[in-house]
């Protein structure tokens, strides 16, 4: 079965394959900064506003967030053997590399250089994460309930360090809530 | 390790695979638990270095699933805990999909996402604050990080010279 309503780009199971592959290859620390830059700015198969609500809808499933959004984009853009094909370059290519670096560091692991350069990259790797943070933003309205949404859940999160769980449990349906009634 | 072994673990990760909102970091401190503290299949020490692996290699933060699996029973964990971790979720995932594509116009959906949105951001706002505090060890590696944002947002520079760049930096000491 293939999605009726969605209009389907013409992208092809192998292209989702090689294009979540080569994002999943550059994501050091993380893959979120990659999917946007494939998904929005390189390929523009996304608009701002459909990468985050897919990203929103990633989050709350259970799983992966990366997986999640390869399911959903791949399914949407070439239907069941679309989701397969991204899955299986989202998550593939990575396996067999992390498991070459394992076995690596079985033996180098301890060399003072390579940590030297992991911890200069892992800081390099949170500036992306926030960058992310700071250009999807971009597509929300310019009035307070959003940003209060934004704020409560960066607050309850990542200051106070509740759990995620509770904090989006609490805040979820009132945002919902909030969309529904059209005011938010 | 046995075939009864293997089982379990499969079983047990397929499990996790429902816990998981919010991603698969949310069961950490669980799947530490369980091999950890009550299997003893490795130590609290190797654990915490496949974490790091994972963040540092190439892909999402999820592959150290695999590495937990292929430490355990080698090429069969990797593949078990990774399928076990991935197919629970994925279907459920699809099936969303499917509804979302059947009904793109529905109100309730669209509310959802549009509320979600805010959340989502908070969301990755505090991913990177918490990672902040860890990952920096001096004032200097935050000059690093605040360099990366600006850097970002003002030009189109290419991310991977900006990690080159973080690396570099590393092994000359500067951060």
């Amino acid at each position: 079965m293939k999605p009726s309503v969605w209009q389907a780009p013409g992208v092809s199971p192998r292209e989702l394959f090689v294009e979540f592959a080569r994002l999943t290859l550059h994501s050091f620390g993380g893959a979120l900064f990659w999917s946007r830059r494939m998904l929005v700015e390189r390929r523009r198969w996304l608009t701002e506003q459909e990468f985050v609500e897919l990203l929103a809808l990633a989050q709350l499933l259970p799983g992966a967030n990366g997986v999640n959004m390869a399911v959903i984009v791949g399914y949407r853009f070439a239907g069941y053997s679309g989701a397969a094909a991204a899955v299986a370059g989202f998550l593939g290519a990575p396996l067999l590399v992390i498991i070459a670096i394992a076995v690596v560091h079985q033996h180098y692991g301890g060399l003072p250089l390579v940590r030297d350069a992991l911890a200069g990259m892992s800081s390099v790797a949170v500036g992306l994460l926030l960058a992310t943070a700071v250009k999807v933003a971009a597509v929300l309205q310019r009035r307070w309930r959003p940003w209060t949404f934004v704020a409560l859940t960066f607050v309850g999160v990542g200051v106070m360090r509740w759990p995620l769980l509770a904090v989006v449990g609490a805040l979820a349906p009132w945002a919902v809530f909030a969309a529904w009634k059209g005011k938010s | 390790m046995d075939a009864a072994q293997l089982a379990a673990l499969f079983l047990y990760f397929l499990m996790l695979s429902f816990l998981a909102v919010g991603g698969a970091p949310s069961v950490l401190p669980e799947m530490h638990r369980y091999v950890v503290e009550v299997h003893g299949w490795m130590t609290s020490t190797q654990f915490a270095e496949l974490y790091t692996l994972a963040q540092v290699a190439p892909g999402p933060n999820v592959m150290y699933i695999p590495l937990i699996g292929w430490h355990v029973a080698g090429w069969l964990g990797a593949l078990a805990t990774t399928f076990a971790m991935l197919v629970p979720s994925a279907t459920l995932t699809l099936l969303v999909a499917h509804l979302h594509a059947r009904h793109p116009k529905a109100a309730l959906g669209f509310a959802i996402r549009r509320g979600l949105t805010p959340i989502t951001i908070g969301l990755i706002l505090a991913s990177g604050w918490i990672l902040m505090g860890p990952v920096n060890e001096s004032w200097r590696s935050y000059v690093l990080t605040a360099l990366t944002v600006i850097l970002t947002l003002r030009t189109s520079v290419n991310p991977l010279w900006l990690l080159a760049g973080g690396a570099v930096a590393g092994m000359l000491a500067l951060v």
